[in-house]
């Protein structure tokens, strides 16, 4: 059973978020601040990462770097979910290693399931 | 442009409250008042400078005088300007803001309405899919006009981004149309396209030129009222392609057609029937086909029917 982890500030959409994977199988872990996320990554090494850009305590550009820069973590992809979607942003978080970039309302959750599948190569 | 319309543009105080600003701010009033005092300085220093013209220190202390009084005038202006340049990046910068804080909780609400439609939690009744649907719907509303809202903000920023490759314009418009498929026969439209070429290769950004010919396409099936035929050519003139919708709606009445373009205009029978929209639409791709070096247009009749063109450089 894959492993995702949802790196996300706002509750109801991560309950949504585990709602959605949970009914497809997948084994899913909720972080709300970036610290935590953080933690509960390099703790579990799960398969797949769904990172928020704007989190409190570590910004999400803060943990995808520290994700990067340590050995255990380096290879877990990681999908920026967020609702930022300037090129300065999208730039700067595919230079620093996220394997997508997805703008969350201009995605449903049937889509973003389907991206998942994708970059987890099912 | 009439008479009538001529005059007011010479109406100073009507065109500075548009600004929101006090006359003394404002730009037109300021340039009117330093056109004034050129001009009466001007007579002034003829008529001192020829009664003291054996005297130089005299003539230099009043060249010297309207120097600084015209200096002082022209900083006055500088800064007039530079309110309003701050003020429309204000609200450039408050529109970006709110549509941002807008977007996470209308993608809450999305996401939610989609997993209860979708059975997941237990299955939807009939009774209530109707509301679900509602739901969706004015979520889908709110997220096209937060979107419309945030592309109007990046193209007065600059910060629209623009890729241009070589892409194919008749496969995109065919891949365009397709994903109208369901809204077209929903509203029992006949709808035919033409090139008059395949491939008709052009160099452009096709991210930027979806959003145009998306909103040619949907303006032409929603102002349909009747038996609706829409028609889509595509053709070379010298050196730019040349791309049109041609549909048989409501048109645009001549009163109105003037101010098509502009944000947030909508034409009072387009009001009639279609309630939804922002009225940026024809503003965004105005915008998006001038940044891509094009020209756009339109002819139209009420009751008749409306074409939407836009001509690209095809290299």
């Amino acid at each position: 059973m894959k492993k995702i982890l949802f790196i996300e500030d706002e509750p109801v959409l991560q309950k949504n978020l585990e709602n959605i994977f949970q009914a497809e199988g997948y084994k899913t872990m909720g972080a709300l601040d970036g610290e935590i996320g953080l933690k509960l990554a390099q703790a579990e090494k799960p398969d797949l990462i769904l990172l928020d850009l704007v989190l409190p305590k570590l910004s999400g550009f803060d943990v995808l770097k520290k994700l990067k820069d340590n050995e255990t973590t380096k290879d877990i992809p990681v999908i920026i979910l967020t609702n930022l979607e300037t090129m300065e942003d999208i730039n700067k978080a595919i230079e620093l290693g996220a394997t997508t970039y997805l703008v969350k309302l201009n995605y449903n959750l049937k889509e973003l399931l389907e991206k998942v599948k994708q970059t987890l190569k099912e | 442009m009439n008479i009538k319309e001529i005059l007011a543009e010479f109406n100073i105080v009507a065109q500075c409250k548009k600004y929101g600003v006090s006359l003394w701010q404002c730009p037109q009033f300021l340039f009117l008042i330093m056109g004034a005092i050129i001009i009466v300085s001007a007579i002034s220093a003829y008529a001192i400078g020829t009664r003291y013209i054996e005297n130089p220190i005299m003539v230099s202390l009043l060249v010297l005088l309207l120097t600084a009084i015209l200096f002082i005038l022209s900083f006055i202006i500088t800064q007039s300007f530079e309110k309003l340049a701050e003020a429309s990046r204000m609200k450039t910068e408050f529109i970006n803001i709110v549509s941002h804080q807008l977007r996470a909780p209308l993608t809450n609400l999305k996401w939610s309405a989609e997993i209860l439609t979708s059975g997941k939690l237990g299955n939807v009744q009939e009774k209530h899919e109707e509301y679900f649907g509602i739901l969706k719907e004015n979520s889908k509303r709110m997220e096209d006009l937060i979107n419309d809202l945030l592309t109007v903000s990046r193209l007065e920023q600059g910060q629209l981004p623009f890729k241009k490759k070589e892409i194919s314009l008749d496969s995109l418009t065919e891949e365009m149309i397709s994903g109208f498929d369901s809204f077209v026969k929903a509203s029992n439209i006949k709808l035919t396209f033409k090139s008059e070429k395949k491939p008709f290769l052009i160099y452009t950004d096709p991210h930027q030129l979806k959003i145009v010919i998306e909103n040619f396409l949907d303006n032409a099936i929603r102002y349909i009222h009747k038996k609706g035929e829409i028609n889509v050519y595509l053709s070379a003139r010298g050196k730019d392609a040349y791309f049109e919708v041609k549909d048989n709606g409501v048109g645009i009445p001549k009163k109105d057609q003037r101010y098509i373009f502009q944000k947030f205009f909508r034409s009072k029978n387009a009001l009639r029937h279609q309630t939804h929209g922002s009225g940026l639409g024809l503003f965004i791709t105005k915008s998006i086909i001038k940044r891509l070096g094009g020209k756009i247009g339109f002819n139209s009749e009420e009751n008749q029917g409306t074409t939407f063109w836009f001509t690209l450089p095809i290299a």
